[in-house]
């Protein structure tokens, strides 16, 4: 009953959020200058008469503002995000076509990025003061600082240009025709450097909390009870200290899932990956505005979803939420 | 604080990071001196790899613009962009944080709820839409970093202020029947400035790798030659010219790991027992 609660708290917050970004986009299209139907239609559309008068009469924009805001919000819950001039199709169907590569790329990442992430952060809590945790230390404040783009292309240098290892753009081999699990191997093979790179920097944040987290649990009395009854010390960093070290590693993660997808856009432009990133791309350098929002528009989405999965993720490794509060 | 000014300066992080720091405002600051000619003109033939003329140490690009000029006039952009979006940052935090922590009750609640909605968004996403929006150019660069940016100031501040909210001296300066602004401007938040001052230093290291991602994406002032841009145009010739891009953005890795060793010395010195819990 308390979890059926929790989860409709959850959902009702979580649409809220959403009708939020609705109302802040259509804010934003009246806040850049000039007339919202150019705007709308983006520099391709400027000349295009006829597009502008169907677009003036599909948002409503002769009419006084808070009906076009009723509009607006009408249309988005209808699903219409609106329409593309340049690339001549319906933003939600752009989006849903490009939508599995990049929850593909992201969802690596994120995963990559928590294992990596937990198991760096527990060697160097583990070693603390010793040299492996040195190691990890410097790495993760380096690479804490390099801009994910420049790690991407730096990556393609090395791995692709130089060594050959992996390919350097795309998602699959282009005019390969693979299938079965020629296919799947084909795009892992793809996968490895972007969601690498988009993981790297998350990494480094999730070892660091682990590591302190680790730290902080090390000298609590159930970890000394565990000592003093002779238990090995793997069994005892793992069972019991891990366990309990995580937690906030799991909300933080869950936090940083928004920004995880901004950076797709990145990696997804260096990488030419053909997700919703890339997309974002090209919108931005033909203004494509309307194809901008709706992108803002999923990733929220994507963020919000990503919150509630974390959310039961932290219900599974500590039941004492459910029973508790 | 003469004490804690002793510290910090002692402490190996933070001598690393200001070197490092001094050397790039010197460089931001005598641009034109130290690279005089414009960073977007032909300086030598397009192509140049890097250590071949040492007139051209570090090589130039597909236009023969040279790298070392574009370097010293990028670091301009990075550092103002850095400190004014965060400077906007921090207004918009201190304010919102001040208030919900020192009025509480629905105030609280509603400033609380803005600042959940703002940190729950694709903060980057948000950030190069109003720069899209408001048309490519320095001041919007910083209006959209400083408006994703401000979340995190608000929340440590509120904290800070509703745990100082019931001190003694607070109540005094009730007593003693000065305003409320006064007690928010002079007693509580002098009190809370530590953290935020170590919170800043990090803050402007995010600043400048999200103003490196925007100029990369192409939205950058198209008239101030910045380290992002650099690298964005390296990209479609990376195979051919390495040296285009692995400069710029090792000086960015540089300044921003600068700012984030600054920012922990701070932390050490400001916070110690917070950050001794941490180290341990």
């Amino acid at each position: 009953m308390k979890l059926l609660r929790a989860i409709a708290l959850r959902a009702g917050k979580s649409v809220g959020v959403i009708l939020a970004i609705v109302a802040l986009n259509f804010l934003l299209i009246r806040l850049a200058p000039g007339d919202p139907a150019a705007v709308m239609a983006g520099q391709a559309g400027v000349a295009d008469e006829i597009f502008m008068k169907q677009l003036r009469e599909q948002f409503g924009l002769d009419e006084p503002i808070w009906q076009q805001f009723i509009f607006y919000v009408g249309n988005v819950l209808q699903g219409d995000l609106g329409y593309s001039y340049r690339q001549g199709m319906s933003v939600a169907n752009l989006i849903a076509e490009r939508l599995p590569a990049t929850l593909l790329l992201t969802g690596t990442a994120f995963l990559f990025a928590l294992l990596a992430g937990i198991v760096l952060g527990s060697i160097a809590a583990a070693k603390a003061g010793k040299m492996p945790d040195l190691v990890v230390s410097i790495l993760s404040l380096v690479f804490y600082a390099t801009p994910l783009f420049w790690i991407g292309m730096m990556s393609i240098l090395l791995f692709s240009v130089w060594l050959g290892w992996f390919p350097a753009f795309g998602m699959i081999t282009v005019g390969a025709n693979l299938r079965g699990w020629d296919y799947v191997l084909d795009v892992a093979h793809h996968l490895v450097l972007p969601a690498f790179t988009l993981g790297l920097f998350y990494m480094t944040v999730y070892s660091r909390m682990t590591r302190a987290s680790m730290l902080e649990v090390r000298d609590m009395d159930f970890v000394r009870t565990a000592r003093a009854k002779g238990l090995a010390p793997s069994i005892i960093l793992r069972r019991h200290m891990l366990r309990n070290a995580i937690l906030p590693v799991i909300t933080l993660a869950g936090i940083q899932a928004g920004q995880l997808v901004g950076g797709a856009i990145l990696t997804e432009t260096v990488f030419s990956w053909p997700g919703i990133g890339r997309l974002a791309f090209d919108a931005l350098v033909q203004r494509d505005y309307q194809v901008l929002m709706g992108v803002f528009l999923i990733t929220s989405i994507m963020v919000v979803v990503f919150n509630i999965l974390t959310d039961l993720l932290y219900r599974v490794v500590d039941p004492r939420i459910g029973a508790g509060a | 604080m003469n004490q804690a000014l002793k510290q910090f300066l002692c402490n190996p992080k933070a001598i690393i990071g200001l070197t490092i720091l001094v050397l790039a405002v010197l460089a931001a600051i005598f641009a034109p001196l130290i690279a005089p000619g414009d960073p977007w003109k032909m300086a030598t033939r397009p192509f140049l790899p890097p250590m071949q003329d040492m007139r051209f140490a570090f090589g130039t690009d597909m236009m023969g613009r040279d790298i070392m000029t574009g370097l010293i006039h990028g670091a301009r952009v990075s550092i103002l962009v850095g400190l004014t979006s965060t400077l906007v940052a921090l207004v918009f935090g201190l304010l919102f944080g001040a208030l919900a922590g020192f009025y509480g009750g629905w105030i609280d609640d509603a400033l609380m709820r803005i600042t959940e909605f703002f940190q729950t968004i694709p903060t980057f996403v948000f950030a190069l839409l109003l720069v899209a929006i408001l048309s490519p150019s320095i001041l919007s660069i910083i209006l959209a970093i400083g408006i994703v940016s401000w979340p995190p100031v608000a929340r440590l501040v509120r904290s800070e202020f509703a745990s100082l909210r019931n001190r003694e001296f607070v109540r005094a300066a009730e007593v003693l029947g000065q305003s409320n602004w006064q007690i928010i401007w002079g007693q509580i938040l002098p009190n809370t400035l530590s953290p935020v001052i170590a919170m800043a230093s990090l803050m402007v290291a995010s600043a400048i790798l999200t103003e490196a991602a925007i100029s990369f994406l192409g939205l950058g002032d198209p008239n101030r030659m910045s380290w992002g841009f650099m690298i964005g145009a390296a990209r479609t010739v990376l195979r051919q010219a390495w040296w285009m891009s692995f400069f710029p953005g090792m000086v960015i890795l540089l300044v921003v790991l600068a700012l984030n060793l600054v920012g922990d010395a701070l932390n050490d010195v400001l916070n110690p027992r917070l950050s001794r819990k941490r180290r341990q």
